[in-house]
C-alpha cells in the first residue's frame, strides 16, 4: 500500500475535523468544548501547511499557520477563563443548565 | 508506513480526548494529540510551525487546561447530549465526506519543490506584517484571558456592603 504524503496529512484533517465537529455538537461541558475547538484549530493548521507544501509555497503556508496557533492558543485561554467564572457564578459548568430560557 | 501510524495516532488520540470522563486525562490526550500534529507537520517540510505548535499545543495549552481544572474542579459528566448521537454522526460523517469528495482529486500530484526563496522570517515580517499586528492584538487579548482565569470574584462582598 502506497499513500502519498499528502493524502495521509488530508486524511488527518479530516479525522481531526470530524471528531472536532462532532465534540461540538454533543459535548455539554464547557471545558469539553474547548478541547473540540483545539482540535479543529489543528485541523486547520495542518491543512494550511499541507495547502502550502502543495503548491511549493511552504513559508506563505507555515506564516498563515501561524496566524491560526496563535488565534487558537488565545480562544484556549479566554474559553478556559469563561469556563472559570461560569463554575464560580453557576457553580457548574454543564452548558444545558446554564440557559434562563423557559424549556 | 510511518504516517499512518502517526495519523492513527492522532485519531486515537482525538478520540479518546472527547470520550474520556476525568478532565485531567483529557488535557494529557490533547497534549498527546498535538506532539503527534506537530511530528506530522514536521514531516510535511514545516519545521518552525512544528515546533511552535509543539511548545504551544503540547506545552502552554496543556499547563493553562491543567491550572483551570485544578480551578473550576472535575464535574461528573450528565448522560444526555445536546442533539442525539445518531443525528450528530449523520451531520459529521455528510460534512466530512462532501469535503473529501471535493478535495481528493487534487491531492494525487506528488508535492513539489519549494518554488519560494525567501525565508519564513521574511515572509512573515515583510509580506505578511497585517498578521503580526493582528498577532499582536490577539496576545493582548489573550493576556485580558488571562487576568480573568486568575481573577476572584471579589467583587461581590463589595457590592453587598454598598447596598
Amino acid at each position: 500500500m502506497n499513500i502519498s504524503l499528502p493524502v495521509i496529512a488530508f486524511i488527518a484533517v479530516l479525522a481531526l475535523l470530524g471528531v472536532g465537529l462532532y465534540a461540538l455538537l454533543i459535548v455539554r461541558n464547557l471545558l469539553k468544548v474547548v478541547v473540540a475547538l483545539q482540535l479543529l484549530g489543528k485541523s486547520a493548521v495542518v491543512a494550511l501547511v499541507l495547502a502550502g507544501a502543495m503548491r511549493g509555497q511552504v513559508n506563505v503556508g507555515q506564516s498563515m499557520a501561524l496566524t491560526v496557533i496563535v488565534a487558537d492558543t488565545i480562544v484556549a485561554v479566554v474559553g478556559l477563563a469563561l469556563a472559570v467564572q461560569v463554575r464560580r457564578h453557576f457553580g457548574t459548568l454543564d452548558l444545558k443548565s446554564l440557559t434562563t430560557l423557559r424549556r | 508506513m510511518w504516517h499512518i501510524i502517526i495519523v492513527v495516532g492522532i485519531l486515537v488520540c482525538a478520540v479518546m480526548a472527547i470520550r474520556t470522563k476525568r478532565l485531567l486525562v483529557v488535557a494529557l490526550w490533547l497534549a498527546g494529540n498535538s506532539a503527534l500534529v506537530a511530528l506530522l507537520i514536521y514531516l510535511l517540510g514545516a519545521p518552525e510551525i512544528s515546533v511552535i505548535e509543539l511548545s504551544v499545543g503540547a506545552g502552554l495549552v496543556t499547563v493553562l487546561f491543567v491550572f483551570a481544572i485544578n480551578i473550576a474542579g472535575e464535574e461528573p459528566e450528565p448522560i444526555i447530549t445536546l442533539i442525539p448521537k445518531s443525528l450528530a454522526w449523520v451531520l459529521v460523517m455528510l460534512a466530512v465526506l462532501i469535503l473529501a469528495w471535493l478535495s481528493l482529486p487534487t491531492l494525487n500530484l506528488p508535492l513539489p519543490a519549494a518554488t519560494g526563496t525567501t525565508s519564513f522570517s521574511l515572509v512573515v515580517w515583510r509580506d505578511r506584517a497585517v498578521d503580526v499586528l493582528l498577532q499582536i492584538v490577539l496576545i493582548f487579548a489573550g493576556v485580558l484571558g488571562v487576568l480573568g482565569l486568575i481573577a476572584d470574584s471579589q467583587s461581590h462582598p463589595r457590592q453587598e456592603k454598598n447596598s
